[in-house]
Formats: structure tokens, C-alpha cells, sequence
């Protein structure tokens, strides 16, 4: 188990610097943060030169990046152009999109796993099919249509909540976005839980669970479930990196000033240090749940422990 | 009361369809057999000759859908479990009747430790403490001659070998020391050298706890052993049914002299083995008859058009042959 | 090694990538269900069934008979037309607009209304389904062509060339899809459909690559398989004899699957405004103008949005209904 964890890690670095680098060179190689700076007018060669020399950027990419993530390491992110610390910028979004994201999570768990049980024991009859056919609806509407949509009959026509959500987004405002962000994960989740429900409700195991006697709530709970949520679970914990970044078009919808809304601000102004701050932690966010998920799939499943 | 005359376990007439793609597959067609209280009935047949399904209607685990009993029942000690409610048949499963799987590895549940999987028989039927029936999986998995089963209990179905895996499910299915125990090709899937092990401890244990015993196999080699009775089946139908030793001797069914014909043995070294020609039947497409007609050395007309009844051939044997008499003679050695 | 239980590895079945808002690599639920009960080659339909029939040809014909399939099937068609001949229902231009009728709801030959800047919304849709389809075609055949020719070499070889390659799919799948478009789109300024399908195919071809490689991973397992290379087959012909029509299904439905989705995060893009531009006429760009006037003239967002959304479950339905044909298991 301790040599697992130890090679996952180190798997991760690759990764992690690959992923960054990617990010890195788009922002820096590819637009230019300093013409940024100046927006219209056509910088004077001499300044430009000064700053560039001043954030490090007369550097080859590759130095510059090693630089950059030297800083990281010592927790500096570097100040946005606008001389704010992007520390303090990603220490008020980033609780915001966590709360987001946890919203959104317990809705996964709450309706996707209850929902995807219904389904799978009752395969091929009407709820099966009426859960099924809404779970394609609900993936084949993008999510900010379904934002727009709901924030519209909630928020506007029926008032049952605010249609926009104030700076200090708390959780029971942030019910109706987190429900739009879940919304394609919640059917992925869905559909998920069913396959697995309906795979599993015809193992061999299962069948010998009903030999023994057990009564059906037991089948149920300790035998079936037990193995069908093994992938859900793993699923969920990978969405978690996903739906951070993700949430940039539900913020944007409901104006929460969280992670999106920032990057959103950091790619308009070509901010440079905040897009590439931003990033490089969702990044880690995104990596860190999933060797959570590895772990946790290890846990569940006794055959990868051993293995 | 019935119960006092009653057979342990009385199949009457069994149908089972299965619906496929290809049409309604009769697996089971009317099967009949009996096992009498502490007596061991070997059920002999190919693959799809309906042995499992049958097996499987009698625990009540059948898939359904796609299969589905059309008819007939099955009586245990008098009463239809086909007929009685759910619940009452809970009870009475894992408890009265319990069954054995081929394959240990996938019928026991991958993530819980096999502990816990036996100690559950008692926690459900007997109202065990979780610790109480911890102790009693262990003195099963002792039984059972597991090796230092105190530790091994907290271990799962993968870390343990094949033979290991068997004896845990034969651990579960004595548990509750049932009237009957079904074991479904307990031995097929493991090594020879250990099929012999695992088979003698099925022996000693039905023994031990006076049980009656369905031995489901394609085996004719392990039958002789260890049964008393064998019914013999083909395409969803018993073609012949009699004591062990009647039955190995003098053959009251061409089916049943064929799969004898077809073992080696050793007093006939050196002469071609035999072996039935043909496949056997397609069971959305039995043909009319006898379903062993177009295989069959003895056809006649009449088993292309009349299905054999099971004919008396014998104290406790009946046959399914138009021509069982000549069969029986002929099979005189 | 027939001990082994199936899922062993972890990523087989958390091979999801970044979903969420833009719904990327969604419906990979069954895909690893799918590699695993293909490779049991096709259940006869119960004990003993008599004919034996392809895996193709068998659910060819239960296709036939799946209304989900024909319908979704005949939706895809009509797009496929009106993205290729826009003028045989819609013969406007969409670019000609008159602010005077702007936001006027529907009349007589202008059954939608108009839209914002006083573009008729019924020209404007029709005319849409060309960025979106072309976006989501070129897009997934680049994806899989690339995902599946990576994915079945690091399968096939394996080693440290499937290292190399499972590392670099992970580093695409570590970036976020939706900022990654942000970032990386941002950058690009192109009046075209080709950097938005440039960066579709750039973070779609790991999950195609997976789905490959498991299913090389599998075929060559197979005992004919090795059969043939022990009869002295070399690499080119086991590949694309042997193993290649055993690993395609998989891909198939997964690529059909993921068209979809790759149509609804290219509308997802052009919301963010990083995607297609004007004048390029798409369902997300209209979709965008008419989110902001959604109190006033919903009908602006209504088609646009019900196009698009009907397109993507139309390919998602498609491929569903393959995957189930295909998979035996799951009937």
C-alpha cells in the first residue's frame, strides 16, 4: 500500500510539471503579457524592454518557467498587473468555488446514486426508462443553457430564489448554481450507478447472497451496493477537479465571484501570473483528487489492495 | 400428514423457458426426481441439458426475466416452494436447503472478507451477534480444514486458492447444517489433484450431518463414488434415472450406454474409444420425439414422431426409451 | 490467468477526464463494461443457441429494430442535410439583419422571430447546424484517428512507449477543458472553425486513446491471436487482421458518443467567447446574445438552444443505442 501511494506520487510529477508547462506556454509563449499591460497604444520600446527584464520574461520560456515555478514552491504566486498578490485574490475565489463544488457534489450523491438505484433494480421498466431518457436530456442541454433556463423560471419568473448571488455567496445561495453545475454530472452519475447496479445485480456473488437466505434489503445494501458504488464513488472524486474548473460558465451565469469569474477577469486583461496561478493549483486540485480516488478505489476494493 | 411420507425433495414436472433472441428456449421440459432424506442423487448431463436450471428453479435464484417456470413443483418435504410465499422461502433457503457453486471465486462477494460472508448465515437465520458469529465462521473455516482459519477469516476471496475458496463455500453451505445441500459442478472448476480433496470432504460432511445431497455433474467418474441414485439428463429432459450401481452395469437408455462407451477404461486398452455422434439439440429447436433421436444408434419411426414416457425399467429405474427392454438386454455385459 | 478480476485497473473505469461544464468525455460509463464482455466474444442468446453470428451482423439487426437508433438516426440525417444545403429550407441570409425588427417576436415567413440585432432567428438556426456539425465531425474523426492509432500502438507494444504515452494523455487530462479553451483559445485569433477543432482534437484524443488501448490490451489476449503469431503473422498483419476489428467497436461508440459532446463544448466555447466568432453563424454564439434578453424575448434563446440540444442527444442516443447492440451482455 505505502509503495502504491510512493508511485502514484511520483507518477504525478510528470504530470503536474507537463500540464503546467502546457499552461505556462500558452499564456507566455503564445500572447503577449506585456503588450497586454499597455491595452491600445503601442508600448515605448524602452519601458517595455525594463518591464520584461523586471518579470523576468527576457528569459528563454524554459528558464523562465523554472523560475516561476521556483516561486510557487515558496508560496509566491506572483502579483496580477494590478499589483494585487494573486495569493490574495485565490484566498477569496477559491472558498467561494469549494462551496460551489460541494453543493454540487451532494447533489451527485444525493440524486445521482438514488436515482441510478432505482434504475438498475428496476431495469427495463418505466422509472428505468423515464430516469434514462432524462438523464440524456439533462447531458444532451448544456449547461448554460440549463443555467439560463433555470435561473430564469426559479429566479425571475416563479422568485423562489435570488437569480444572482452576492459576494459572499453562501451556501443556500448557492443551491440553484450548484444544482446547474452538478446537472451533467448528476446524469453522468445517473446512468453510472445503473450499469453498475444493473451489472452487478447479475454476478455470481449476488446469486449466492439470495441463496443465503438474506433477506432482500441486505442483498441490497451489503452485497449489491457495496460493489456497484466502487466506480460511482471513484467517479465522484475525479468530478471534484473537474467541476472547480468547470465552474467557470455557472459562475459566470449567477455572477459568483469565484475561481472562473477570476480566470475569466486574468484572460480578458491578459493578467498573466493570474491566469497561470489559477490554473497551476487547479491543476494540483485536479491531480490530488485524483490520487485521492486511487487511494480510495484501493479501499473499497480489496483486490487492488492486494494486488 | 404428508410430511412423514414425504421425500426430502420432490421435483415434479418441471418447465422452465428462457427468452432469447432466438426464440423460447425450453431448458427444462418436464423434469422429475426425487432425494430421499441423507441420500445422494448425482444429476448427469452435458452442458445445456438443463442440470443447473433446474437446480437453480428448485433454490429460487433463477433469472427472471429472461427465465421463467411454466410449470410443475417442487415439493420440499411436502410443501411447493413454487407456491409459498417469499418470505417463508427466505427462511427456508440457506437454512433447510443450500446450494454450492462451481465457481468459488466469482460466487463469493469480491469485497467482503470471507469472515464475514460466513458469519452472516448465522447474523440472518439465527440472530447472532456480529462477534458471536465471527466466532462460529472460524470454527466452520476450522472444519472445514482451513488452515489457521483465526487469521484467514479477515482475508478475501482472492487471496485464497481455488481448492481454499471451494471449501469456504461448502463451509457455507453446512453452516446451518440444511436437510439438503444442491452442489452445482463443485469440483469442475479446480486442479484434479485437488477436485478429489474437496469432493471427500463433501462426502464426510454430508455424512457427518445426515444430509441429502443433489450432485450436479458431467462427471461420470466422480458419481460412482459418492451416489446413491443418478438421473440422467438430456435437452431439458431425465432420460434415465436409477440406482448407481443398476445403472453402470446395464444401461436402460442409448444415451446413458453412450456416455458409459465413451469413458477409457482400462480393460479395453487399445481399442477406439467410443464417442456419440453428432452435437446435441438446439433448445429453441428440440426436434419432435425423442430430442436423442438423430443421434441415436437405435432410432426408429417412432422416436421421430412419439416422445418416450418414462417407462418402469426396474425396482426404482425408469427410462425414457421407447426401446428401454432391448436397451436393457442388450446393455447385458 | 482466468483468476484475475476484471477491474484491476483504476483508471479503466475513472477514465472521465474533465467533464463538468462543458460536458467533455461524458458518457464513457459503459465503455470499460463494453471491452469487458466483448472480450467473452458474443453470449449465444441463452443455452445453446444454434447460429452463430457476428458480432456486426447481430446487432445490425437489432438496430434495425430499435426505434431509439432509427430516430436518432433520421434526426442526424436531416442535419447532416441542412448543414451541407442550408438554402433548400432556409433560403435567407443570416447575416443580412434589420435592426428596426429587433427582438420582434414571429411573423409571417419569419416563424422564430428576430433576434437582437434584427436577424431572422429561423435562418440563423437552420444555418447554425453547418459550424456546429463540421466542429463536432472533424473534431471527433481527428480525436479518434489519433487517440486510436496512440492508443493501439501503446497497447499493442507496450512497454515504455505505453508509459510515455498513458503519462501524456495524463498531462492533457490534467488540464481543466473548459479553462484550457480559455487559455489557449484566447490566444488564437482565427475567423475559421479550425482552432476550436484543433483544440477539441488536442484534449479529446486521451480518452479515445484509453478506450483503444484497453481494447488492444484485451484482443491480444485472445487465442487466435496468439495462434497467429505463433504461425509466424508479424506486426502490421496482427495489427490490422487480428486485432484492429476487435478494438474498433469500442471506439465507435465511444467516438459517436463523444461527437456529441464535443458539439455542445464547442457551443460552450463560443458562449465563453472563445470559440467560433461572428461572422461565423453558431448555435452557442446566438444562444450567448440571447442569454442576456432571456426576460424580455425568450424565444431568441429557444431555437438556437433546442437545435443544439437536439443535436447532441441525437449523436449521444446514437451511440447509446450501438453501445447497447453491441454489448451482449447488457440485454
Amino acid at each position: 500500500m505505502g509503495r502504491y501511494v510512493v508511485r502514484r506520487l511520483l507518477q504525478m510529477i510528470p504530470v503536474f510539471v507537463g500540464s503546467t508547462f502546457l499552461i505556462f506556454f500558452m499564456v507566455y509563449a503564445l500572447g503577449d503579457p506585456v503588450a497586454a499591460l499597455f491595452g491600445d497604444k503601442a508600448p515605448d520600446p524602452a519601458t517595455a524592454a525594463r518591464i520584461r527584464s523586471e518579470l523576468y520574461l527576457d528569459a528563454p520560456l524554459w528558464k523562465q518557467y523554472l523560475h516561476y515555478m521556483g516561486q510557487i514552491l515558496t508560496g509566491d504566486f506572483g502579483t496580477a498587473f494590478t499589483g494585487q498578490p494573486v495569493l490574495e485574490l485565490m484566498a477569496d475565489a477559491f472558498p467561494v468555488t469549494l462551496r460551489l463544488t460541494i453543493v454540487a457534489v451532494c447533489f451527485e450523491i444525493l440524486f445521482g446514486i438514488t436515482l441510478g438505484l432505482l434504475g438498475g433494480l428496476r431495469r427495463g421498466r418505466g422509472t428505468d426508462t423515464t430516469v434514462l431518457l432524462l438523464t440524456l436530456v439533462v447531458v444532451s442541454v448544456p449547461t448554460f443553457v440549463s443555467g439560463y433556463v433555470l435561473q430564469y423560471l426559479f429566479g425571475v419568473k416563479w422568485g423562489l430564489v435570488s437569480p444572482s448571488v452576492s459576494p459572499y455567496a453562501t451556501f443556500d445561495e448557492l443551491m440553484l448554481p450548484g444544482l446547474v453545475l452538478a446537472l451533467t454530472s448528476l446524469a453522468y452519475v445517473t446512468r453510472l450507478t445503473r450499469t453498475s447496479v444493473a451489472e452487478n445485480s447479475r454476478a455470481d456473488y449476488l446469486r449466492t447472497a439470495v441463496a443465503k437466505g438474506l433477506p432482500r434489503h441486505r442483498v441490497v445494501t451489503r452485497h449489491l451496493l457495496r460493489n456497484s458504488l466502487i466506480p460511482v464513488v471513484t467517479f465522484i472524486g475525479t468530478d471534484i477537479g473537474a467541476l472547480m474548473g468547470g465552474a467557470i460558465v455557472t459562475e459566470r451565469i449567477f455572477n459568483i465571484h469565484g475561481v472562473g469569474y477570476q480566470l475569466y477577469q486574468g484572460i480578458l486583461r491578459q493578467n498573466s501570473p493570474t491566469v497561470v496561478g489559477f490554473v497551476t493549483v487547479l491543476v494540483l486540485v485536479f491531480l490530488l483528487a485524483n490520487l485521492l480516488v486511487d487511494l480510495l478505489y484501493a479501499v473499497l476494493d480489496p483486490r487492488i489492495r492486494h494486488a | 400428514m404428508t410430511t412423514t411420507t414425504a421425500p426430502l425433495l420432490d421435483v415434479r414436472d418441471l418447465h422452465v423457458e428462457f427468452h432469447t433472441r432466438d426464440g423460447v428456449a425450453k431448458a427444462v421440459n418436464g423434469v422429475s426426481y426425487t432425494v430421499e432424506a441423507g441420500r445422494t442423487l448425482a444429476v448427469l448431463g452435458e452442458s445445456g441439458s438443463g442440470k443447473s436450471v433446474t437446480a437453480q428453479a428448485v433454490m429460487g435464484i433463477l433469472d427472471t426475466p429472461p427465465g421463467r417456470i411454466t410449470a410443475g413443483q417442487v415439493l420440499f418435504r411436502g410443501q411447493d416452494l413454487l407456491t409459498m410465499g417469499e418470505e417463508h422461502r427466505r427462511r427456508l433457503r440457506g437454512a433447510k436447503l443450500a446450494m454450492i457453486f462451481q465457481d468459488a471465486l466469482s460466487a463469493l462477494n469480491p469485497v467482503m472478507t470471507v469472515g464475514a460472508q460466513l458469519g452472516e448465515m448465522y447474523e440472518v437465520h439465527q440472530g447472532m451477534s456480529r462477534s458471536d458469529a465471527r466466532a462460529r465462521a472460524v470454527q466452520l473455516m476450522d472444519r472445514v480444514r482451513i488452515p489457521a482459519a483465526k487469521q484467514r477469516a479477515g482475508d478475501y476471496p482472492h487471496q485464497f486458492s481455488g481448492g481454499m475458496r471451494q471449501r469456504i463455500m461448502i463451509a457455507m453451505a453446512v453452516a446451518l447444517e440444511p436437510d439438503l445441500i444442491i452442489a452445482d459442478e463443485p469440483t469442475t472448476a479446480l486442479d484434479v489433484t485437488v477436485q478429489a480433496q474437496v469432493m471427500d470432504l463433501l462426502a464426510e460432511l454430508r455424512r457427518e450431518y445426515a444430509t441429502g445431497l443433489v450432485l450436479i455433474t458431467h462427471d461420470l467418474g466422480v458419481v460412482a463414488d459418492v451416489a446413491d441414485h443418478i438421473a440422467v439428463m438430456y435437452a431439458g429432459r431425465v432420460m434415465e434415472s436409477a440406482p448407481v450401481a443398476e445403472l453402470y452395469a446395464r444401461p436402460a437408455h442409448p444415451y446413458t450406454r453412450g456416455l458409459l462407451d465413451s469413458i477409457p477404461r482400462l480393460d479395453r486398452k487399445g481399442r477406439e474409444l467410443y464417442a456419440i455422434k453428432g452435437l446435441p439439440p438446439s433448445l429453441t429447436a428440440v426436434p419432435p420425439g425423442c430430442p436423442f433421436n438423430p443421434r441415436c444408434p437405435m432410432a426408429q419411426d417412432i422416436c421421430r414422431t412419439d416422445r418416450p414416457p418414462l417407462h418402469p425399467a426396474g425396482p426404482g429405474r425408469v427410462s425414457a426409451c421407447h426401446f428401454w427392454k432391448e436397451t436393457l438386454e442388450g446393455s447385458a455385459r | 490467468m482466468p483468476e484475475q478480476p476484471a477491474a484491476h485497473d483504476p483508471g479503466a473505469d475513472t477514465a472521465v477526464g474533465p467533464a463538468a461544464g462543458g460536458a467533455m468525455a461524458v458518457a464513457t460509463d459503459d465503455a470499460g463494461t463494453l471491452q469487458r464482455s466483448l472480450d467473452q466474444g458474443p453470449v449465444p442468446g441463452g443455452p445453446g443457441s444454434g447460429k452463430a453470428r457476428s458480432l456486426w451482423s447481430d446487432a445490425w439487426h437489432d438496430l434495425r429494430r430499435n426505434p431509439v437508433f432509427v430516430a436518432s438516426a433520421l434526426v442526424i440525417a436531416f442535419l447532416l442535410l441542412i448543414a451541407v444545403w442550408p438554402q433548400s429550407i432556409a433560403p435567407g441570409n443570416p447575416l443580412s439583419c434589420d435592426l428596426a425588427m429587433a427582438q420582434d417576436g414571429p411573423s409571417p415567413g419569419h416563424p422564430f422571430g428576430f433576434d437582437t440585432q434584427g436577424c431572422d432567428v429561423y435562418t440563423r438556426t437552420v444555418h447554425g447546424a453547418r459550424a456546429s456539425i463540421t466542429v463536432g465531425l472533424c473534431a471527433t474523426a481527428g480525436a479518434a484517428l489519433l487517440g486510436s492509432v496512440l492508443g493501439g500502438l501503446a497497447g499493442y507494444y507496450g512497454g515504455w512507449w505505453d508509459a510515455l504515452l498513458s503519462r501524456l494523455a495524463d498531462v492533457f487530462f490534467g488540464i481543466p477543458v473548459i479553462l484550457g479553451g480559455l487559455v489557449f483559445l484566447s490566444v488564437v485569433t482565427s475567423d475559421t472553425v479550425w482552432p476550436v477543432v484543433g483544440f477539441i482534437v488536442l484534449l479529446g484524443w486521451p480518452q479515445i486513446s484509453r478506450i483503444a488501448r484497453g481494447a488492444v490490451v484485451g484482443a491480444k489476449q485472445h487465442d487466435y491471436v496468439q495462434a497467429a503469431r505463433s504461425l509466424g503473422a508479424g506486426h502490421t498483419r496482427l495489427l490490422l487482421r487480428h486485432i484492429a476489428p476487435n478494438a474498433v467497436a469500442p471506439v465507435i461508440v465511444v467516438a459517436t458518443i463523444a461527437l456529441g459532446t464535443y458539439i455542445a463544448l464547442e457551443a460552450t466555447l463560443s458562449f465563453i467567447g472563445v470559440g467560433l466568432r461572428p461572422p461565423t453563424v453558431s448555435w452557442g454564439i446566438d444562444i450567448s446574445n440571447a442569454s442576456t434578453q432571456i426576460r424580455n424575448a425568450p424565444h431568441m434563446l429557444l431555437w438556437p438552444a433546442g437545435a443544439l440540444s437536439i443535436t447532441v442527444l441525437s449523436f449521444i442516443m446514437l451511440g447509446d443505442a450501438v453501445r447497447d447492440a453491441l454489448d451482449p451482455k447488457l440485454r
